[in-house]
């Protein structure tokens, strides 16, 4: 399969690869897939008080799609707060990294784990959560 | 010596011509060359490609200790496994409907015998152990009043275990039951002596031993004698059983690569099991890391590994310098993981990790040890971008995590 130049970038060096300590009360944590489909995220966001994404940091077991998908995400979050992070779109990351048709379903996780660790830090600070605010994936 | 990049490890998928194979085929094209008819009877060009033919028929006999009248000419393993199983089950219909194969056999074999089912007949599908062999009690207790033909792989293709051919086939004549093999991945391999073994059709193909692509064949056993509606009409040639011109240079080809092989055979398997053995050598001491099929039963190219934690796409993408592939060629393209690890039992997620690794004639001490190189430190990568790695190091046990399937 032919990667784009894009992808085959943050395949080789990914960006923000590692891991926070998910008992800190500023690190929200979305871990989404499973091994069983070849793909599980885990994204870490750590967010200050005035809600920030001060960092933010994943591993990805994936194809290579799934990895630059992540990475790029992390890039992205940076710097915005977590109510914009929520409204990124799996078709932004698919578009910027033209992943092809049988690769959306890895954009697709990326956009879960964001919404998983925002999800996570607003439960951790006693936010209540809005019922549906994810969209559901529809990728098998 | 500069070695050519990528490295290739997917002889299991196919094989360069041998040059001495690719000198052969070249004289039977040309005007100066052999190009007849080999079914002109009235000129000298038909003769002699003729001749050509049947000197092929011979080679390709003698590898298998078969007389040479028992082979047919097809244009590769797939079209054997289709002549010989559709073939059989139509003529022998009157007798009964019950066909008999495996889950893991390559999908020639699969396909064909649901397209059987389409048309009435009734398969049953055993399931191999872990392993990735059949065993004979297991076959016994599946054959019926009515099973006409069983069907099973000398050598499966993705993980290269070896069945016990010779034993289930002292079964099936005792059952009266025509017995088909696939040994597309066995010939020039293994020693196959069908004097000896009990086999009524076997599917050969030329490029998986350094012939040609689009040429193969089906031995037909003639004493006890086995019947074949043919599948493909027109001119009545091989017997009236595979109509259509004969590929005077493939045949030449697949003829001389048969040659090659009985010739070099014993020698080669022991260069390869030694190369296999020293990749092998420099990758096992890394942690979960897992052959799949039986590591003993295993013909001398090839190894199947799964690297548990990393997933199988990602690694052959960081492992651009080797041409390897994950599960089989024919399914690659889909995101499925084998079909064949998974009859193995083999969980998803290590299925989804696995690596062919197949080995040939023209791979050197030097290329195996630049791809081990290369695999471990692919490995090493992807395992420090994997959280179910980290989760391994933690000692959480996968299995007991509710994954949200997607």
């Amino acid at each position: 399969m032919a990667y784009s130049d894009k992808v085959i970038d943050h395949y080789e060096h990914p960006r923000n690869v590692g891991r926070m300590d998910d008992k800190s009360d500023n690190v929200g944590t979305g871990m989404v897939g499973a091994p069983a489909c070849g793909d599980v995220m885990r994204l870490q966001i750590q967010v200050s008080d005035e809600g920030v994404i001060e960092d933010a940091k994943f591993k990805t077991y994936g194809c290579g799609s799934a990895i630059a998908s992540s990475s790029l995400l992390t890039e992205w979050v940076k710097g915005k707060t977590i109510d914009e992070a929520e409204q990124i779109k799996n078709t932004a990351i698919a578009e910027e990294l033209a992943l092809p048709p049988v690769k959306i379903h890895c954009s697709v996780l990326a956009e879960d784990a964001i919404k998983a660790a925002v999800r996570n830090i607003r439960e951790k600070r006693g936010e209540s959560v809005e019922a549906g605010d994810t969209q559901e994936s529809a990728a098998g | 010596m500069t070695m050519k990049l990528p490295i290739y490890l997917d002889y299991s998928a196919t094989c360069p011509v041998d040059p001495r194979v690719a000198a052969k085929m070249a004289e039977q094209l040309t005007m100066e060359g052999n190009f007849g008819n080999p079914a002109s009877r009235s000129h000298l060009y038909g003769w002699k490609a003729e001749e050509a033919v049947e000197n092929a028929r011979r080679q390709v006999a003698e590898l298998i200790n078969a007389d040479p009248r028992e082979i047919v000419w097809t244009s590769g393993a797939t079209e054997s496994d289709n002549l010989g199983i559709k073939g059989a089950a139509h003529f022998y219909q009157g007798r009964g409907k019950h066909i008999i194969t495996s889950k893991i056999e390559h999908k020639a074999v699969l396909d064909t015998c649901r397209q059987l089912e389409r048309e009435g007949f009734e398969v049953t599908y055993l399931n191999p152990g872990k392993d990735g062999l059949v065993t004979p009690q297991q076959l016994e207790e599946a054959l019926r009043e009515d099973t006409i033909l069983v069907s099973l792989m000398h050598v499966n293709n993705e993980i290269g275990v070896i069945n016990d051919i010779a034993a289930i086939g002292e079964l099936c004549r005792s059952r009266k039951v025509i017995f088909h093999v696939d040994a597309a991945q066995s010939a020039g391999k293994l020693a196959i002596d069908l004097q000896e073994m009990k086999v009524d059709l076997m599917s050969f193909s030329a490029h998986k031993i350094y012939g040609p692509k689009g040429i193969g064949a089906l031995y037909v056993r003639r004493k006890p004698r086995v019947r074949l509606e043919a599948q493909m009409h027109g001119g009545g040639h091989e017997r009236g059983m595979r109509s259509g011109t004969l590929p005077t240079h493939q045949i030449v080809g697949m003829g001389e690569a048969f040659r090659i092989a009985k010739e070099e055979m014993a020698e080669e398997s022991t260069r390869l099991v030694a190369l296999r053995n020293r990749f092998w050598d420099l990758i096992k001491d890394m942690e979960e890391v897992h052959i799949n099929g039986s590591a003993e039963q295993r013909i001398p190219g090839n190894l199947n590994v799964s690297f548990a934690f990393v997933e199988g796409e990602s690694l052959i993408m960081s492992l651009r310098d080797l041409a390897i592939s994950s599960g089989s060629a024919c399914t690659s393209a889909s995101l499925e993981p084998s079909y064949v690890l998974r009859a193995l039992g083999v969980n998803d997620e290590l299925a989804h990790s696995s690596l062919r690794f197949s080995f040939g004639r023209f791979t050197s001490e030097q290329d195996v040890d630049t791809a081990a190189a290369a695999v471990r430190k692919a490995v090493e990568k992807l395992r420090e971008l994997s959280p179910l790695w980290d989760m391994y190091k933690d000692g959480v046990d996968l299995n007991k995590i509710e994954w949200a399937a997607h």
